[in-house]
Protein backbone atom coordinates (compact mmCIF):
# COMPACT_ATOMS: atom_id res chain seq x y z
CA UNK A 1 0.00 0.00 0.00
CA UNK A 2 1.52 3.53 -0.89
CA UNK A 3 -0.62 4.83 1.87
CA UNK A 4 -0.41 4.34 6.12
CA UNK A 5 -4.20 3.83 6.96
CA UNK A 6 -5.49 4.62 10.22
CA UNK A 7 -9.11 4.97 9.70
CA UNK A 8 -9.83 1.63 10.23
CA UNK A 9 -13.24 2.18 12.01
CA UNK A 10 -14.29 3.58 8.61
CA UNK A 11 -13.88 -0.40 7.38
CA UNK A 12 -10.95 -2.45 7.59
CA UNK A 13 -9.39 -3.87 4.49
CA UNK A 14 -10.26 -7.47 3.65
CA UNK A 15 -8.42 -10.17 5.11
CA UNK A 16 -7.20 -12.41 2.64
CA UNK A 17 -8.79 -15.75 4.18
CA UNK A 18 -11.95 -14.01 3.93
CA UNK A 19 -11.24 -12.70 0.77
CA UNK A 20 -10.36 -16.73 -0.23
CA UNK A 21 -13.29 -18.02 1.82
CA UNK A 22 -15.60 -15.38 -0.26
CA UNK A 23 -14.36 -16.21 -4.13
CA UNK A 24 -14.30 -20.00 -3.08
CA UNK A 25 -18.02 -19.68 -2.29
CA UNK A 26 -18.87 -17.76 -5.81
CA UNK A 27 -17.48 -20.08 -7.87
CA UNK A 28 -18.61 -22.94 -6.33
CA UNK A 29 -22.39 -22.12 -4.38
CA UNK A 30 -25.26 -19.95 -5.98
CA UNK A 31 -28.08 -21.70 -4.63
CA UNK A 32 -30.88 -20.16 -2.20
CA UNK A 33 -30.94 -21.90 1.68
CA UNK A 34 -34.20 -21.80 1.71
CA UNK A 35 -34.70 -24.74 -1.61
CA UNK A 36 -35.05 -28.34 -0.19
CA UNK A 37 -32.86 -29.49 -3.20
CA UNK A 38 -29.14 -30.42 -4.06
CA UNK A 39 -28.65 -26.85 -5.44
CA UNK A 40 -29.98 -25.10 -1.94
CA UNK A 41 -28.20 -27.46 0.19
CA UNK A 42 -24.82 -26.64 0.35
CA UNK A 43 -25.88 -22.98 0.54
CA UNK A 44 -27.82 -23.81 3.52
CA UNK A 45 -25.10 -25.33 4.98
CA UNK A 46 -22.48 -22.70 4.39
CA UNK A 47 -25.16 -20.32 6.22
CA UNK A 48 -25.27 -22.65 9.17
CA UNK A 49 -21.28 -22.52 9.36
CA UNK A 50 -21.59 -19.23 8.76
CA UNK A 51 -23.72 -18.60 12.10
CA UNK A 52 -22.27 -21.08 14.79
CA UNK A 53 -18.71 -19.08 13.78
CA UNK A 54 -20.52 -16.02 14.88
CA UNK A 55 -21.98 -17.40 17.84
CA UNK A 56 -18.79 -18.67 18.82
CA UNK A 57 -17.01 -15.27 18.80
CA UNK A 58 -19.70 -13.60 20.81
CA UNK A 59 -20.89 -16.81 23.17
CA UNK A 60 -24.07 -16.96 22.01
CA UNK A 61 -26.44 -19.85 20.78
CA UNK A 62 -26.85 -20.71 16.94
CA UNK A 63 -30.32 -19.73 17.13
CA UNK A 64 -29.50 -16.80 18.66
CA UNK A 65 -27.83 -14.74 15.55
CA UNK A 66 -29.53 -12.88 13.02
CA UNK A 67 -27.80 -11.93 9.96
CA UNK A 68 -28.05 -8.27 8.86
CA UNK A 69 -26.86 -5.94 6.39
CA UNK A 70 -24.51 -4.23 9.06
CA UNK A 71 -24.55 -2.62 12.07
CA UNK A 72 -27.06 0.44 10.94
CA UNK A 73 -29.78 -2.30 10.36
CA UNK A 74 -29.37 -4.04 13.33
CA UNK A 75 -29.71 -1.27 15.87
CA UNK A 76 -32.99 -0.10 13.56
CA UNK A 77 -34.40 -3.87 13.61
CA UNK A 78 -33.28 -4.13 17.22
CA UNK A 79 -34.97 -0.98 18.94
CA UNK A 80 -37.69 -0.46 16.11
CA UNK A 81 -38.21 -4.44 16.84
CA UNK A 82 -38.62 -4.18 20.29
CA UNK A 83 -41.16 -0.99 20.08
CA UNK A 84 -43.52 -2.78 18.23
CA UNK A 85 -42.75 -6.20 19.99
CA UNK A 86 -44.01 -4.43 22.92
CA UNK A 87 -46.42 -1.23 21.97
CA UNK A 88 -49.05 -2.64 24.14
CA UNK A 89 -46.98 -2.54 27.16
CA UNK A 90 -45.11 0.40 27.33
CA UNK A 91 -44.01 3.34 24.79
CA UNK A 92 -40.89 4.66 27.51
CA UNK A 93 -37.13 4.14 25.35
CA UNK A 94 -33.80 5.01 27.44
CA UNK A 95 -30.70 6.22 25.74
CA UNK A 96 -27.98 8.07 25.68
CA UNK A 97 -26.62 11.25 24.46
CA UNK A 98 -23.61 9.90 22.51
CA UNK A 99 -25.20 6.82 20.22
CA UNK A 100 -24.57 6.18 16.82
CA UNK A 101 -26.73 7.90 14.75
CA UNK A 102 -28.67 4.96 13.53
CA UNK A 103 -29.64 4.50 17.32
CA UNK A 104 -30.34 8.16 17.00
CA UNK A 105 -32.36 8.16 14.23
CA UNK A 106 -34.41 5.17 14.72
CA UNK A 107 -35.29 7.00 18.06
CA UNK A 108 -36.49 9.69 16.25
CA UNK A 109 -38.65 7.89 13.76
CA UNK A 110 -40.30 6.27 17.36
CA UNK A 111 -40.90 9.82 18.44
CA UNK A 112 -42.88 10.64 15.45
CA UNK A 113 -44.56 7.91 16.56
CA UNK A 114 -45.61 8.41 19.96
CA UNK A 115 -42.72 7.03 21.94
CA UNK A 116 -41.03 8.62 24.30
CA UNK A 117 -37.00 8.86 24.42
CA UNK A 118 -34.76 9.99 27.60
CA UNK A 119 -31.03 10.35 26.64
CA UNK A 120 -28.89 10.26 29.38
CA UNK A 121 -26.45 12.45 29.87
CA UNK A 122 -22.28 11.55 29.69
CA UNK A 123 -19.74 12.50 31.96
CA UNK A 124 -16.26 14.11 30.73
CA UNK A 125 -14.75 11.06 29.62
CA UNK A 126 -17.92 9.56 27.91
CA UNK A 127 -19.21 7.41 30.34
CA UNK A 128 -22.93 6.84 31.20
CA UNK A 129 -23.97 6.58 34.73
CA UNK A 130 -26.01 3.19 35.69
CA UNK A 131 -27.65 4.89 38.44
CA UNK A 132 -29.23 7.66 36.11
CA UNK A 133 -30.36 4.84 33.78
CA UNK A 134 -32.38 3.17 36.85
CA UNK A 135 -33.15 6.69 37.70
CA UNK A 136 -34.80 7.67 34.25
CA UNK A 137 -36.74 4.05 34.54
CA UNK A 138 -40.50 4.52 34.26
CA UNK A 139 -44.09 2.18 34.71
CA UNK A 140 -43.79 2.12 30.74
CA UNK A 141 -39.92 1.67 30.25
CA UNK A 142 -39.31 -1.02 27.24
CA UNK A 143 -36.15 -0.99 26.28
CA UNK A 144 -32.64 0.34 27.53
CA UNK A 145 -30.22 1.04 24.64
CA UNK A 146 -26.69 2.26 25.45
CA UNK A 147 -23.57 1.48 23.21
CA UNK A 148 -20.93 -0.95 24.50
CA UNK A 149 -18.03 1.37 22.91
CA UNK A 150 -17.83 4.84 21.64
CA UNK A 151 -17.03 4.79 17.95
CA UNK A 152 -15.68 8.14 18.61
CA UNK A 153 -13.91 8.39 21.77
CA UNK A 154 -13.20 4.69 22.03
CA UNK A 155 -14.99 4.70 25.92
CA UNK A 156 -16.28 1.26 27.11
CA UNK A 157 -19.53 1.46 28.71
CA UNK A 158 -20.48 -0.40 31.62
CA UNK A 159 -22.93 -2.86 29.92
CA UNK A 160 -23.10 -5.90 32.34
CA UNK A 161 -24.04 -3.26 35.20
CA UNK A 162 -26.37 -1.49 33.15
CA UNK A 163 -27.96 -4.84 31.64
CA UNK A 164 -28.44 -5.97 35.65
CA UNK A 165 -30.66 -3.29 36.46
CA UNK A 166 -32.75 -3.47 33.09
CA UNK A 167 -33.54 -7.55 34.02
CA UNK A 168 -34.27 -6.69 37.69
CA UNK A 169 -36.75 -4.20 36.29
CA UNK A 170 -37.55 -6.65 33.19
CA UNK A 171 -36.87 -4.46 30.90
CA UNK A 172 -34.83 -5.11 27.32
CA UNK A 173 -31.52 -4.50 27.36
CA UNK A 174 -29.62 -3.65 23.78
CA UNK A 175 -26.09 -2.71 23.37
CA UNK A 176 -24.57 -1.35 19.69
CA UNK A 177 -21.29 -3.47 20.02
CA UNK A 178 -20.18 -2.56 16.61
CA UNK A 179 -17.31 -0.48 17.25
CA UNK A 180 -16.56 -3.26 20.34
CA UNK A 181 -17.03 -6.53 18.48
CA UNK A 182 -13.85 -8.23 16.71
CA UNK A 183 -11.73 -5.61 18.98
CA UNK A 184 -11.78 -6.63 22.71
CA UNK A 185 -13.22 -9.55 23.60
CA UNK A 186 -17.28 -9.77 23.97
CA UNK A 187 -19.08 -12.34 25.24
CA UNK A 188 -23.35 -12.12 25.51
CA UNK A 189 -23.83 -13.69 28.64
CA UNK A 190 -21.19 -12.10 30.64
CA UNK A 191 -22.97 -8.82 29.16
CA UNK A 192 -26.35 -10.13 29.89
CA UNK A 193 -27.98 -8.22 27.57
CA UNK A 194 -30.65 -9.41 25.20
CA UNK A 195 -30.00 -7.75 21.92
CA UNK A 196 -26.25 -6.85 20.39
CA UNK A 197 -25.56 -5.27 17.21
CA UNK A 198 -22.47 -6.30 15.28
CA UNK A 199 -20.45 -5.51 11.70
CA UNK A 200 -17.90 -7.20 9.96
CA UNK A 201 -16.39 -4.57 8.36
CA UNK A 202 -15.00 -3.51 11.60
CA UNK A 203 -12.60 -6.87 11.75
CA UNK A 204 -11.48 -7.81 8.29
CA UNK A 205 -15.07 -8.78 7.10
CA UNK A 206 -16.96 -7.28 3.94
CA UNK A 207 -18.96 -3.86 4.27
CA UNK A 208 -22.71 -4.18 4.16
CA UNK A 209 -23.00 -7.47 6.27
CA UNK A 210 -23.42 -7.95 10.16
CA UNK A 211 -25.70 -9.16 12.67
CA UNK A 212 -28.34 -8.65 15.59
CA UNK A 213 -28.08 -11.25 18.44
CA UNK A 214 -31.15 -12.00 19.26
CA UNK A 215 -31.36 -13.19 23.30
CA UNK A 216 -33.81 -16.60 22.99
CA UNK A 217 -37.57 -15.32 23.81
CA UNK A 218 -36.60 -11.32 23.64
CA UNK A 219 -40.08 -9.99 21.61
CA UNK A 220 -38.20 -8.65 18.16
CA UNK A 221 -40.67 -7.73 15.66
CA UNK A 222 -38.89 -8.00 12.36
CA UNK A 223 -37.84 -5.07 10.45
CA UNK A 224 -38.01 -6.64 7.04
CA UNK A 225 -41.16 -8.62 6.41
CA UNK A 226 -41.22 -11.37 3.95
CA UNK A 227 -40.22 -14.90 3.51
CA UNK A 228 -39.49 -16.79 6.99
CA UNK A 229 -35.95 -16.77 6.70
CA UNK A 230 -33.50 -16.00 9.33
CA UNK A 231 -36.02 -17.47 11.77
CA UNK A 232 -38.69 -15.70 10.61
CA UNK A 233 -36.64 -12.43 12.08
CA UNK A 234 -35.18 -11.20 8.61
CA UNK A 235 -37.15 -12.27 5.47
CA UNK A 236 -35.38 -11.34 2.38
CA UNK A 237 -33.05 -13.92 0.29
CA UNK A 238 -29.56 -14.10 2.61
CA UNK A 239 -26.50 -12.14 1.46
CA UNK A 240 -24.94 -15.16 1.16
CA UNK A 241 -21.21 -14.33 0.53
CA UNK A 242 -20.87 -11.51 2.44
CA UNK A 243 -22.05 -13.80 5.44
CA UNK A 244 -19.34 -16.65 4.82
CA UNK A 245 -17.12 -13.22 4.84
CA UNK A 246 -18.42 -12.46 8.28
CA UNK A 247 -18.17 -16.03 9.52
CA UNK A 248 -14.63 -16.82 8.71
CA UNK A 249 -13.66 -12.83 9.71
CA UNK A 250 -15.61 -13.68 13.22
CA UNK A 251 -13.26 -17.12 13.70
CA UNK A 252 -10.56 -15.26 12.42
CA UNK A 253 -11.11 -12.44 14.96
CA UNK A 254 -11.51 -15.07 18.03
CA UNK A 255 -8.23 -16.49 17.40
CA UNK A 256 -6.81 -13.04 17.20
CA UNK A 257 -7.83 -10.25 19.78
CA UNK A 258 -5.97 -11.80 22.96
CA UNK A 259 -2.65 -10.66 20.95
CA UNK A 260 -4.05 -8.22 18.53
CA UNK A 261 -5.12 -5.79 21.08
CA UNK A 262 -2.11 -6.18 22.94
CA UNK A 263 -0.23 -5.24 19.88
CA UNK A 264 -2.27 -2.24 19.02
CA UNK A 265 -2.84 -1.12 22.13
CA UNK A 266 1.00 0.00 21.94
CA UNK A 267 0.78 1.21 18.57
CA UNK A 268 -1.81 3.84 19.94
CA UNK A 269 0.50 4.13 23.06
CA UNK A 270 3.55 5.09 20.95
CA UNK A 271 1.17 7.46 19.32
CA UNK A 272 -0.36 8.99 21.98
CA UNK A 273 2.83 10.25 23.76
CA UNK A 274 4.63 11.04 20.46
CA UNK A 275 1.11 13.50 19.60
CA UNK A 276 1.56 14.72 23.38
CA UNK A 277 5.54 15.23 23.50
CA UNK A 278 5.30 17.13 20.27
CA UNK A 279 2.35 19.13 19.77
CA UNK A 280 1.34 21.62 22.68
CA UNK A 281 -2.36 22.14 23.29
CA UNK A 282 -4.30 18.90 22.19
CA UNK A 283 -6.94 17.19 24.53
CA UNK A 284 -6.96 12.91 24.06
CA UNK A 285 -10.70 12.19 24.10
CA UNK A 286 -12.22 9.67 26.14
CA UNK A 287 -11.63 7.57 28.88
CA UNK A 288 -8.00 7.27 30.47
CA UNK A 289 -8.19 3.31 31.12
CA UNK A 290 -11.94 2.18 29.81
CA UNK A 291 -11.12 2.30 26.17
CA UNK A 292 -10.81 0.56 23.07
CA UNK A 293 -7.20 -0.86 22.49
CA UNK A 294 -7.07 0.54 18.68
CA UNK A 295 -8.77 4.13 18.90
CA UNK A 296 -7.17 7.39 19.51
CA UNK A 297 -9.22 10.87 19.33
CA UNK A 298 -7.09 14.27 19.70
CA UNK A 299 -8.67 17.39 19.39
CA UNK A 300 -6.08 19.48 18.46
CA UNK A 301 -6.76 23.63 19.54
CA UNK A 302 -7.02 26.08 16.91
CA UNK A 303 -7.52 24.55 13.61
CA UNK A 304 -10.06 22.75 11.87
CA UNK A 305 -10.01 18.76 11.78
CA UNK A 306 -10.81 18.58 7.93
CA UNK A 307 -8.20 20.80 6.48
CA UNK A 308 -5.94 18.91 9.13
CA UNK A 309 -7.45 15.62 7.55
CA UNK A 310 -6.84 16.78 4.08
CA UNK A 311 -3.25 17.87 4.56
CA UNK A 312 -2.30 14.27 6.16
CA UNK A 313 -4.11 12.59 3.78
CA UNK A 314 -2.13 14.31 0.77
CA UNK A 315 1.08 13.12 2.92
CA UNK A 316 -0.72 9.74 2.40
CA UNK A 317 -1.75 9.14 5.53
CA UNK A 318 -5.41 8.55 6.18
CA UNK A 319 -7.53 9.21 9.53
CA UNK A 320 -11.11 10.48 10.00
CA UNK A 321 -12.00 13.44 11.35
CA UNK A 322 -15.10 14.33 13.50
CA UNK A 323 -15.48 18.31 12.39
CA UNK A 324 -18.97 19.41 11.36
CA UNK A 325 -17.67 20.81 7.89
CA UNK A 326 -16.62 17.01 6.92
CA UNK A 327 -19.96 15.14 8.60
CA UNK A 328 -22.29 17.01 6.37
CA UNK A 329 -24.13 18.22 9.18
CA UNK A 330 -22.41 21.25 9.88
CA UNK A 331 -22.83 20.91 13.56
CA UNK A 332 -20.19 19.63 15.60
CA UNK A 333 -20.04 15.90 17.03
CA UNK A 334 -22.43 15.35 19.09
CA UNK A 335 -20.36 12.91 21.13
CA UNK A 336 -17.95 15.55 21.71
CA UNK A 337 -20.41 17.74 22.64
CA UNK A 338 -22.01 15.81 25.19
CA UNK A 339 -18.52 14.94 26.81
CA UNK A 340 -18.56 18.87 27.73
CA UNK A 341 -16.37 19.81 24.98
CA UNK A 342 -16.36 23.65 23.78
CA UNK A 343 -17.72 23.63 19.81
CA UNK A 344 -14.51 25.34 18.53
CA UNK A 345 -12.12 22.54 19.98
CA UNK A 346 -14.40 19.73 18.99
CA UNK A 347 -14.20 20.71 15.41
CA UNK A 348 -10.25 20.21 15.39
CA UNK A 349 -10.64 16.59 16.15
CA UNK A 350 -9.04 13.80 14.52
CA UNK A 351 -9.81 10.14 14.91
CA UNK A 352 -6.84 7.45 14.30
CA UNK A 353 -8.27 4.22 14.26
CA UNK A 354 -5.63 1.36 14.01
CA UNK A 355 -5.71 -2.31 12.84
CA UNK A 356 -3.59 -5.61 12.01
CA UNK A 357 -1.41 -3.63 9.27
CA UNK A 358 0.13 -1.21 11.21
CA UNK A 359 3.71 -0.96 12.42
CA UNK A 360 6.03 1.02 14.57
CA UNK A 361 7.38 2.80 11.62
CA UNK A 362 3.62 4.24 10.86
CA UNK A 363 2.72 5.76 13.84
CA UNK A 364 7.11 7.45 13.93
CA UNK A 365 5.77 8.57 10.19
CA UNK A 366 2.90 10.56 11.40
CA UNK A 367 4.76 11.72 14.23
CA UNK A 368 7.46 13.03 12.12
CA UNK A 369 4.80 14.53 9.61
CA UNK A 370 1.91 15.78 11.94
CA UNK A 371 3.63 18.51 14.04
CA UNK A 372 4.81 20.66 10.98
CA UNK A 373 1.14 20.45 9.95
CA UNK A 374 -0.29 20.94 12.47
CA UNK A 375 1.79 24.54 12.98
CA UNK A 376 1.27 25.53 9.09
CA UNK A 377 -2.43 25.31 10.12
CA UNK A 378 -2.20 27.05 13.32
CA UNK A 379 -0.23 30.05 11.66
CA UNK A 380 -3.39 30.27 9.50
CA UNK A 381 -5.59 30.43 11.85
CA UNK A 382 -7.00 34.09 13.42
CA UNK A 383 -7.98 31.60 16.80
CA UNK A 384 -4.42 31.07 17.16
CA UNK A 385 -3.00 34.88 17.51
CA UNK A 386 -5.89 35.67 19.74
CA UNK A 387 -5.11 33.13 22.04
CA UNK A 388 -1.26 33.62 22.21
CA UNK A 389 -1.79 37.73 22.83
CA UNK B 1 -16.50 15.36 -1.44
CA UNK B 2 -15.25 16.33 -4.56
CA UNK B 3 -12.81 19.53 -4.00
CA UNK B 4 -11.90 20.63 -8.02
CA UNK B 5 -8.33 20.46 -9.02
CA UNK B 6 -8.24 24.57 -8.26
CA UNK B 7 -9.46 24.32 -4.49
CA UNK B 8 -7.06 21.59 -3.72
CA UNK B 9 -4.33 24.03 -5.13
CA UNK B 10 -5.28 27.01 -3.18
CA UNK B 11 -5.81 24.79 0.16
CA UNK B 12 -2.41 23.33 -0.17
CA UNK B 13 -0.51 26.36 -1.24
CA UNK B 14 -2.99 29.65 0.38
CA UNK B 15 -2.37 32.59 -1.45
CA UNK B 16 -1.98 35.72 1.05
CA UNK B 17 -1.79 33.99 4.28
CA UNK B 18 -0.99 36.28 7.14
CA UNK B 19 -1.96 39.59 8.86
CA UNK B 20 -1.08 43.06 8.01
CA UNK B 21 -0.38 44.96 11.16
CA UNK B 22 -0.66 48.76 9.70
CA UNK B 23 -4.05 47.41 8.08
CA UNK B 24 -6.54 50.08 6.91
CA UNK B 25 -9.48 47.72 7.00
CA UNK B 26 -10.08 44.68 8.91
CA UNK B 27 -13.02 42.48 8.15
CA UNK B 28 -13.85 39.30 10.95
CA UNK B 29 -16.61 37.13 10.06
CA UNK B 30 -18.08 34.19 11.02
CA UNK B 31 -17.67 31.90 14.33
CA UNK B 32 -15.88 28.55 15.37
CA UNK B 33 -19.30 27.42 15.69
CA UNK B 34 -20.25 26.83 12.74
CA UNK B 35 -16.95 25.81 11.74
CA UNK B 36 -15.23 28.93 10.07
CA UNK B 37 -13.83 32.01 10.56
CA UNK B 38 -12.16 34.54 8.54
CA UNK B 39 -10.14 37.85 9.35
CA UNK B 40 -9.29 40.23 6.19
CA UNK B 41 -6.80 42.80 6.29
CA UNK B 42 -6.51 45.48 3.69
CA UNK B 43 -3.98 48.26 2.77
CA UNK B 44 -5.71 51.07 0.68
CA UNK B 45 -3.66 52.98 -1.88
CA UNK B 46 -5.81 55.61 -3.85
CA UNK B 47 -9.13 53.74 -4.08
CA UNK B 48 -7.50 50.54 -4.97
CA UNK B 49 -6.57 47.72 -2.64
CA UNK B 50 -2.91 47.86 -2.65
CA UNK B 51 -2.08 44.50 -0.29
CA UNK B 52 -4.56 42.28 1.13
CA UNK B 53 -3.96 38.92 3.73
CA UNK B 54 -6.18 36.75 5.35
CA UNK B 55 -6.39 34.17 8.37
CA UNK B 56 -8.64 31.49 8.67
CA UNK B 57 -10.09 28.79 10.99
CA UNK B 58 -11.92 26.43 9.02
CA UNK B 59 -12.33 23.29 6.70
CA UNK B 60 -10.45 22.74 3.03
CA UNK B 61 -13.19 25.09 0.96
CA UNK B 62 -12.77 28.23 3.58
CA UNK B 63 -9.45 28.37 3.50
CA UNK B 64 -9.54 27.81 -0.47
CA UNK B 65 -12.10 30.46 -0.59
CA UNK B 66 -10.27 32.78 1.77
CA UNK B 67 -7.21 32.14 -0.98
CA UNK B 68 -8.74 32.87 -3.53
CA UNK B 69 -11.04 36.14 -2.77
CA UNK B 70 -7.68 37.74 -1.65
CA UNK B 71 -6.31 36.82 -5.26
CA UNK B 72 -9.72 38.33 -6.72
CA UNK B 73 -9.47 41.28 -4.69
CA UNK B 74 -6.00 42.27 -5.21
CA UNK B 75 -5.17 45.64 -7.17
CA UNK B 76 -8.88 46.00 -7.82
CA UNK B 77 -10.69 49.45 -6.85
CA UNK B 78 -12.80 49.61 -3.53
CA UNK B 79 -16.05 49.91 -6.12
CA UNK B 80 -14.86 46.85 -8.25
CA UNK B 81 -13.94 44.63 -5.03
CA UNK B 82 -17.14 45.39 -3.58
CA UNK B 83 -18.72 44.18 -6.50
CA UNK B 84 -17.60 40.73 -6.01
CA UNK B 85 -20.26 38.03 -5.16
CA UNK B 86 -19.75 34.61 -3.37
CA UNK B 87 -20.92 33.26 -6.54
CA UNK B 88 -18.01 34.59 -8.21
CA UNK B 89 -15.32 33.03 -5.73
CA UNK B 90 -16.90 29.87 -6.22
CA UNK B 91 -17.08 29.97 -9.82
CA UNK B 92 -13.30 31.19 -9.99
CA UNK B 93 -12.62 27.78 -7.95
CA UNK B 94 -14.22 25.72 -10.58
CA UNK B 95 -17.27 25.03 -8.08
CA UNK B 96 -17.64 23.40 -4.81
CA UNK B 97 -19.61 20.66 -3.71
CA UNK B 98 -23.12 21.41 -2.64
CA UNK B 99 -22.82 20.95 0.82
CA UNK B 100 -19.15 23.19 0.50
CA UNK B 101 -20.87 25.99 -0.80
CA UNK B 102 -22.37 28.02 2.34
CA UNK B 103 -18.51 28.48 2.97
CA UNK B 104 -17.96 30.62 -0.70
CA UNK B 105 -19.89 32.85 1.88
CA UNK B 106 -17.65 34.21 4.27
CA UNK B 107 -15.02 34.97 1.72
CA UNK B 108 -16.96 37.89 0.20
CA UNK B 109 -18.61 38.99 3.24
CA UNK B 110 -15.18 39.04 5.11
CA UNK B 111 -13.67 40.96 1.91
CA UNK B 112 -17.04 43.50 2.15
CA UNK B 113 -16.90 43.81 5.35
CA UNK B 114 -12.54 44.83 5.36
CA UNK B 115 -13.97 47.25 2.98
CA UNK B 116 -16.47 48.87 4.94
CA UNK B 117 -14.24 48.84 8.13
CA UNK B 118 -11.88 51.10 5.85
CA UNK B 119 -14.74 53.45 5.02
CA UNK B 120 -15.66 53.96 8.40
CA UNK B 121 -12.23 54.71 9.78
CA UNK B 122 -11.71 56.79 6.95
CA UNK B 123 -14.98 59.03 7.14
CA UNK B 124 -13.78 59.31 10.88
CA UNK B 125 -16.54 57.21 12.40
CA UNK B 126 -16.03 55.53 15.48
CA UNK B 127 -15.62 51.82 14.82
CA UNK B 128 -17.49 50.05 17.05
CA UNK B 129 -15.96 46.74 17.69
CA UNK B 130 -18.52 43.31 17.52
CA UNK B 131 -17.29 41.50 20.43
CA UNK B 132 -21.06 39.84 20.97
CA UNK B 133 -20.72 36.11 21.41
CA UNK B 134 -21.56 33.54 18.94
CA UNK B 135 -25.13 32.35 18.62
CA UNK B 136 -24.57 28.59 20.20
CA UNK B 137 -27.14 25.95 19.58
CA UNK B 138 -28.67 25.30 22.91
CA UNK B 139 -28.98 21.67 23.73
CA UNK B 140 -32.66 20.69 23.14
CA UNK B 141 -33.02 23.32 20.63
CA UNK B 142 -35.68 22.65 18.36
CA UNK B 143 -36.17 22.64 14.25
CA UNK B 144 -38.63 23.84 13.08
CA UNK B 145 -39.79 23.57 8.99
CA UNK B 146 -39.71 26.60 7.19
CA UNK B 147 -42.90 26.01 5.06
CA UNK B 148 -45.34 24.95 7.44
CA UNK B 149 -43.25 26.12 10.48
CA UNK B 150 -44.43 22.93 12.88
CA UNK B 151 -41.84 21.43 14.67
CA UNK B 152 -39.98 18.54 12.80
CA UNK B 153 -36.58 16.24 14.18
CA UNK B 154 -33.35 17.12 12.87
CA UNK B 155 -32.17 16.34 10.15
CA UNK B 156 -35.90 15.13 8.75
CA UNK B 157 -35.61 14.18 5.09
CA UNK B 158 -39.21 16.32 4.62
CA UNK B 159 -41.52 17.48 6.62
CA UNK B 160 -44.07 14.85 7.91
CA UNK B 161 -46.78 17.40 8.35
CA UNK B 162 -46.51 19.81 4.88
CA UNK B 163 -44.62 16.56 2.95
CA UNK B 164 -42.29 19.42 1.38
CA UNK B 165 -38.49 18.66 1.35
CA UNK B 166 -36.72 19.83 4.04
CA UNK B 167 -33.47 22.12 2.59
CA UNK B 168 -29.91 21.26 3.63
CA UNK B 169 -29.11 22.81 6.88
CA UNK B 170 -26.63 25.47 7.69
CA UNK B 171 -25.16 28.30 9.79
CA UNK B 172 -24.80 31.21 7.38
Amino acid sequence: MGFIYLDHQSGTPLHPRVKEAMSRHMETIFGNPMSDHQVGQPAAEALEKARSQVTALINAKPAEVVFTSGGTESNNHAIKGVAIGLREKGRHIITSNIEHKSVLNSLRTLRLLDYRVTSLDVDSYGLVDPGAVEKAITPDTILISIMMANNEIGTIEPIAEIARIAQKHKIIMHTDAVAAVGNIPVDVQELGVNLLSLAANQFYGPPGVGALYVRKGTPVWPLLDGGTQENKRRAGTENLIGIVGLGVAAELAREAIPTRQVRLRALKERLEQGIKARIPEIHINGHLTKNLPHLLSVSVEYIEGESLMLMLDDEDIVVATRSACASGSLRASHVLIGTGMDFATAQGTLVFTLGEENTDADIDRVLQVMPGIVQTLREMSPLYKKSAG
Amino acid sequence: MAYSPIVLDHFKSPRNVGEILDADGLGEVGNPVCGDMMSVYIKVEGDRIADIKFKTFGCGAAIAVSSMITELAKGKTLEEAMKIKNSDVAKALGGLPPNKLHCSNLGADALHSAIKNYLDRKSGKVVAKEEGEPHLPEKGEACYCPYCEKKVEEESPFCIFCGKEMPHEHDH
